[in-house]
Formats: C-alpha cells, structure tokens, sequence
C-alpha cells in the first residue's frame, strides 16, 4: 500500500496533497456550475444557456469569475467590518476541512484519518457558523433573517445526516472513509462478488436520507429558504458583492461536490472498482493505477450524485421554514432511527 | 385631519400596540420590515410595512404610490381617441384589455356601437392579452415559491401570444388598436389559423404548469389553507375577478352584464373554487387561462364578416353625459367613470383599476402569517404596480 507513498519525500507529498486538495475543491465548483447551472438548467428551461464567450460558451466559467473580480467591494456602513470580511473564508474553509479526509485512491488521500466519518460530519457545520456570521455582520434585515433560518435548518438536517451514516459506519464496520470503500469494493452480495457490495443496496434508505440532508445541508432548493431570493432577497449574501460574493459562491457549489464525493464513498464504492474483477483481495493489493483511475471514477460518480441534487434544485418549489423542521424532525429522524436498528439487527444475523 | 392622515395615525397606533403587545407577552423584541420599494417579490415598487415577531406579522400594510403616473389626470389633457395611449400602461401585462372599457363608455356615450367582426375581434384579442397576462403569473408564482422553472415556460410560451397580438396590432405591448367605433385595422392574413396552432400549445403550457406545480406536494403544502378569504369578507374589501371567484363568488362580468362585446354569443364556463386560498387563487388562473383558449378558438369558428369600422366622425366630439363601463379584465373589474362636457377630451376620468381594491385587503389578510407565507399570498393575489397606482 505505501510502496508509491514511500518512494516520494514528504516534502513531495506534502505539496501533492494541497495540490490534490485545491483540485478536488475547486474542479467540482467549476463542472458543477458549468455543466449543471449554465447548461442543464438552461436545457431544462428550453433556453440556450451561455453561448457567447468561447464555442459554445465553454469559456463562460471564466468571464463569470472575472466580471466578479472586476466587482466594486462593497460594505455596509453599519456593517461588523472584520465579521464581515472573515465569513465568507469561514463558509469556504468548512468545504476545504471536509475534503481533507476523502480518499480519491489508494494512496491518494490528503489524511487518512481513523474517525474520518466523525470528521467530516463535524467539520460540515463549521458553515453554519460562516452564514450565521454573514447574517449577523451585515448589519441587515434580510441577512439577520437568512443567517438565522439557516442556523435552524442546518442544524435540523445535521442529525438525520449523521444519524443515516451510522448504517453505513455499523455494516463498515469501521469510521476510516478508506475502510469503508475497501469494505465495499471487497465485499460479496450472498457469495456474489461481481459488483461488490456498494451500500447503496443496503443502505438505500440511508442513502435517500443522507441526500435530502445534503440538499438542505447545502441550501438547495427545496430547502433553500436562507437564500430564499423572493422572499429574503439572498437572505445572508445579500449585502456582499464582487469576491467575496465569488468566495461565498464558490463555496456552495465546491461544497455539492464534496458532499457527493463524501456520498459516493459512502455509498457507491468510492474510488474503487469491485476488486473481484482484477484479483485483488485487499488494499495493499491494489495496483498503483488507481491513484490515477481512482480520481476520475470519483469524479464521474460525483457528477451522478451532483446531477441530482441539481435536478431536484430545478424542480422544486421551496418549504417554508416551519415544514422544514417539521420534515426533519417527524419523517426523516425516526426512520432513520429505524433504519439504525434494522441494520443492526441484520448486521448480527448475518 | 384629513381622512388620510387619520388613517395614518391610526395605522401607527396598531403598530405602537403590537410592539408593546409581543414585548410583554413574550418579552421580544419586534422587528419592522420594510418589504420593498425595491424588492424582488414586489414585481414593481410596492412596499409593503410589516411588523414582524420572530418570522410572524403582526401587522402589515401596504403602502402605494411609488409608480403614480396621474394617468387620471392626464387624460383630461387629452383627445379621446389619444386616450387609449395612456390606459395602456395601466396594467401593462394585459395592456388591450385596459382599452376596451373606455372604448365601451366614449361609445355608449357617442350612442353608436361598433360592427360585429369588430365586437367578435376585440373579444378575440381580449381573451389573448388574458392569456398573456395569467400565463406570466403562472410562471411567477413558480418564482415566488422557488421553482424557478416554471417562469422559464412561461416566458417561452407567452411569446406566442405576444407575437399574436403584434400580428394583428402591430404593438406587442402596447398594441393601441382599439378605436371609438371598432378598430384601426382587420386581421392580417392567416392570423385566424395560426391563433388556433398558438391556443393548442398555450393548453399544453397549462398542462405542463399543472403538471409541474399544482401536482406537487411542496407548492401544495405551501399554498393550501394560506391567506384564506372567506366569502363575506372578499365582498366586502370589494374583491374582483379570479381572486372573488376562488372564494366561491360565481362573479364573472364577461357573462353577467350586456357589453357589444362577444363573450354571450358562445358557450363557456365560469370556474370557482370554495377554498379561498391561495392554491384556489392559482388554480382558477391556471382553468381560467385553458377556457380562454376554447373561447378564442370558439370566436373564430363564429367570426362573423363585414367592417370592422363603423361611420364616425373625423373629429370626434362625445356628446354631454355620463358613463360608467367596467369588464373583467386579467386582474379583476376594471372600469371607467368617464364625464364628457361635449369637448374633444374627457372632463373626468375615474379609473377602477382591479388590483387596488385587490390588494386593500393585505392588512387583514396578512395577519398572523409567516414571512415565507407574504410572499405567496401576494404572488396568490396577483396584482401589477401599474394597476394599483395608474
């Protein structure tokens, strides 16, 4: 397992590994907003889309990203100043934390990390800090608003997050993110190890939990009520503009991605391939290829993942706050909960 | 004190009494939010004051007069054939509908009427400009309640009937084509058979706004029971159109008053919901735009032959007299109270515009509701700046 980590220097893995980190935060962003704002809601919508800058607008990311750069920096006069300038890396750093503990490979994972499962859940509410203190700061109806409604719907949502990994974490058998994926890539449906044992199969009410909790989690619609533009005008984001506005989007949508990514390894297999079908038996059978293929199997599964959190974006009208919690608190915990005990007791009997 | 100003301080009392109201029960702190001028939900410039506990409105109360364009005013500075310029910007959604009713009343008072193919064609272009306006709204409230698709749709679609109404008025939105005595103009060739094509798909947009709203249980979880308006109390505020009728008030005026108009020359059908509330609002809209289309497609299968003009003066002159024309226009009863002293212009207008006496009703209804809910009681509504302030 450690024969390619050994032979680079730490210094080398060092610089990988925030090389790796940026890639895997800010590639998503960019497919997420091209491929699904500019061109697939547009599809859905029968408009064009971009079309202007580059063939076919394929350029558009970059126009979007310098018109936001070129934008005058504007502060409230009222505004918490320092509160106001630090939120959006707050709301940005939350997403850099998450990804640190994915793994993309075999070897290519930032830290491997024993509760990495713990981790990652712990980290994702770092954000809502950030947005409480956007809300706060900006010194606006609206935003104190927005901030508030999105401190009690992330942390509504926060509970049937971690409550639907804990099926996954009790059939692991294990908090690591790299054991889990090995877990499923090595694993046999009844004797059948052709597929693995991805825990979507098992796990598929979990797994439907842990998305509608990611798509509150992230303020999409149908649970985008702190951004809210008809009612709150962009609730906590209203008072920003130009790159602080850029680093607030950006963190949305690298967050999508890390939070598919986060699905995928939870769920389908992460990097891996059903180990079956080349012969391995275990990690350290693995050959180095898949630092490479592991990557981009990530990156394809992750699009699937983001595909329908934005599809359901685009469909959707939103709850009001108060359905909200209703949702999260009636429906989406006690199933869970049951879902927990069923796989417990299945895990036992088997 | 003026009657105006005892409105206002009265309006402030309430609000003084409902900030001492939650600070003693439940020792918060009230919030005055000002929703609006520039609001994304306001679709125009009205603002609305609420006090707010919490997410909850204690009081509200919309406060008009930012887009007042003193159109009353104006046309007493005017021709009345230059008139029709000016009620166009009305409710500007809608615009051919604004014109008719002064038409109507200069007409009644010139005591000619207007030709059969003429009557058969304003009808016609009557029913279009409803279209365009209710399938606006069905795509915004889409907006209001955060699917932002729907508004898409409808934007792709209007466009239909847009180039409609340019076909034959030449003005996509303002089209000024109605004239004291019929019209400025016949339809232009094919117009007749490509008004059926359009109506086909505007019934397809319907399905699909059904399809994608009104069977989803989020905007029904939103909407039903929201900002109800029992029947008594909609009479009262003085309710009209679609708003009346989804409080179970069969109130239609294209069927129950007499206009040289060709709404009774065919058959169709008065839609009204018991419920009151918003989801009734939006889905009298929604069937009211589909029986539009089977009234627009009945017109031409009826469309009868001849001028669409008849013999009026050059320069017209109406003759001394009161007259007071109103018809169920996209947003509600719009009318005129026209005062003629026998000279080129009117003496005095009085415009009835439907959204004005539709949104009196906000500070009563807005009580006691959520923040989230404001929204979609207002997009439920339905109202254009351009109605409420003229």
């Amino acid at each position: 397992m450690f024969a390619l980590l050994s032979s680079i220097p730490y210094w080398g893995q060092t610089i990988l590994r925030l090389l790796g980190g940026s890639v895997a935060v800010l590639l998503p962003a960019g497919t997420i907003v091209y491929l699904f704002l500019f061109k697939m809601m547009s599809f859905m919508q029968s408009r064009l889309g971009p079309m202007e800058a580059g063939p076919y607008g394929s350029m558009q990311l970059f126009a979007e990203v310098g018109k936001w750069l070129q934008k005058e920096d504007l502060m409230p006069e009222r505004a918490d100043k320092f509160v106001f300038k630090i939120a959006p890396l707050v709301v940005l750093s939350s997403t850099f934390l998450l990804v640190v503990v994915v793994p993309f490979g075999p070897d290519a994972w930032i830290t491997n990390f024993e509760a990495g499962v713990f981790y990652a859940l712990a980290v994702s509410s770092v954000s809502v800090l950030g947005i409480l203190m956007a809300g706060w700061a900006s010194a606006n109806k609206y935003s104190l608003l927005g901030g508030l409604r999105a401190a009690g719907q992330l942390i509504a949502y926060e509970l049937p997050m971690i409550l639907a990994v804990v099926g996954v974490v009790i059939q692991a058998g294990s908090m690591n993110l790299q054991d889990i994926v090995v877990a499923q890539n090595a694993g046999s449906i009844f004797g059948w190890d052709g597929l693995g044992n991805p825990y979507l199969l098992t796990q598929f009410i979990g797994f439907l939990i842990f998305m509608i909790a990611v798509q509150a989690e992230l303020t999409q619609t149908p649970f985008d009520m702190p951004i809210a533009e008809s009612e709150l005008v962009s609730g906590y984001m209203t008072e920003y503009s130009g790159f602080r506005f850029l680093i607030f989007f950006i963190g949305e949508f690298a967050t999508a991605g890390v939070f598919a990514f986060i699905a995928s390894v939870l769920f389908l297999g992460g990097w891996g391939v059903p180990f079956s079908w080349f012969g391995w038996t275990g990690i350290n059978d693995v050959d180095n290829w898949m630092n490479v293929g592991g990557p981009l199997i990530m990156l394809t599964k992750m699009l699937g993942l983001a595909f329908i959190i934005m599809w359901v974006r685009f469909s959707y009208p939103r709850f009001r706050e108060d359905q909200l919690q209703r949702f999260a608190w009636k429906i989406l915990i006690p199933i869970s909960l049951v879902n927990i005990v069923a796989t417990s007791v299945l895990k036992v009997a088997f | 004190m003026t009657i105006i100003g005892d409105r206002q301080q009265l309006a402030y009392i309430a609000s003084q009494a409902a900030d001492a109201r939650v600070n003693v029960e439940l020792e918060t702190e009230g919030m005055t939010l000002n929703i609006g001028p520039q609001h994304p939900a306001t679709h125009g410039t009205l603002r609305i004051i609420a006090r707010l506990d919490g997410e909850q409105v204690l009081w509200a109360e919309p406060s008009c007069g930012y887009m007042h364009r003193g159109y009353e005013k104006l046309t007493e500075v005017r021709t009345f054939p230059q008139v029709t310029a000016l009620v166009n910007r009305i409710d500007w959604l809608g615009s051919f509908a604004n014109e008719v009713p002064f038409i109507l009343a200069a007409e009644q008072l010139m005591e000619i009427e207007a030709p059969p193919r003429a009557q058969w064609i304003r009808t016609i272009l009557f029913e279009l400009s409803r279209i365009a306006n209710v399938s606006l709204f069905l795509g915004d409230l889409g907006v209001q309640l955060g699917a932002i698709t729907p508004v898409f749709f409808a934007f792709r679609d209007r466009e239909y009937v847009l180039n409609l109404i340019e076909g034959a008025t030449g003005g996509r939105f303002h089209p000024n084509f109605d004239r004291i005595g019929g019209l400025k103009d016949d339809l232009p060739a094919g117009w007749v058979d490509e008004t059926r094509a359009v109506m086909k798909k505007m019934r397809k947009f319907c399905d699909e706004i059904e399809n994608l709203l009104f069977g989803n249980e989020i905007f029904e979880s939103r909407t039903r029971g929201i900002g109800v308006i029992p029947r008594d109390v909609a009479l009262q505020y003085g309710m009209s159109g679609a708003n009346l009728r989804a409080s179970g008030v069969d109130w239609d005026l294209r069927r129950d008053q007499s206009l040289p108009m060709a709404w009774d020359k065919v058959d169709w059908k008065v839609w009204t919901h018991l419920d009151g509330d918003s989801y009734a609002r939006c889905w009298i809209r929604l069937q009211e735009t589909r029986e539009s289309t089977y009234i627009v497609e009945r017109l031409l299968d009826t469309l009868p032959s001849g001028p669409v003009m008849t013999k009026v003066p050059r320069i017209i002159k109406v003759p001394e007299g009161e007259a007071w024309v109103s018809t169920e226009n996209p947003l509600g009863e719009m009318g005129y109270y026209v005062v003629s002293k026998g000279d080129l212009g009117p003496f005095r207008v009085k415009i009835r515009s439907a959204s004005f006496n539709n949104i009196s009703i906000v500070p009563w209804l807005l009580k006691g509701v959520y923040v989230p809910d404001i929204i979609t009681i207002l997009a439920s509504l339905y109202f254009i700046l351009g109605d409420i302030d003229r």
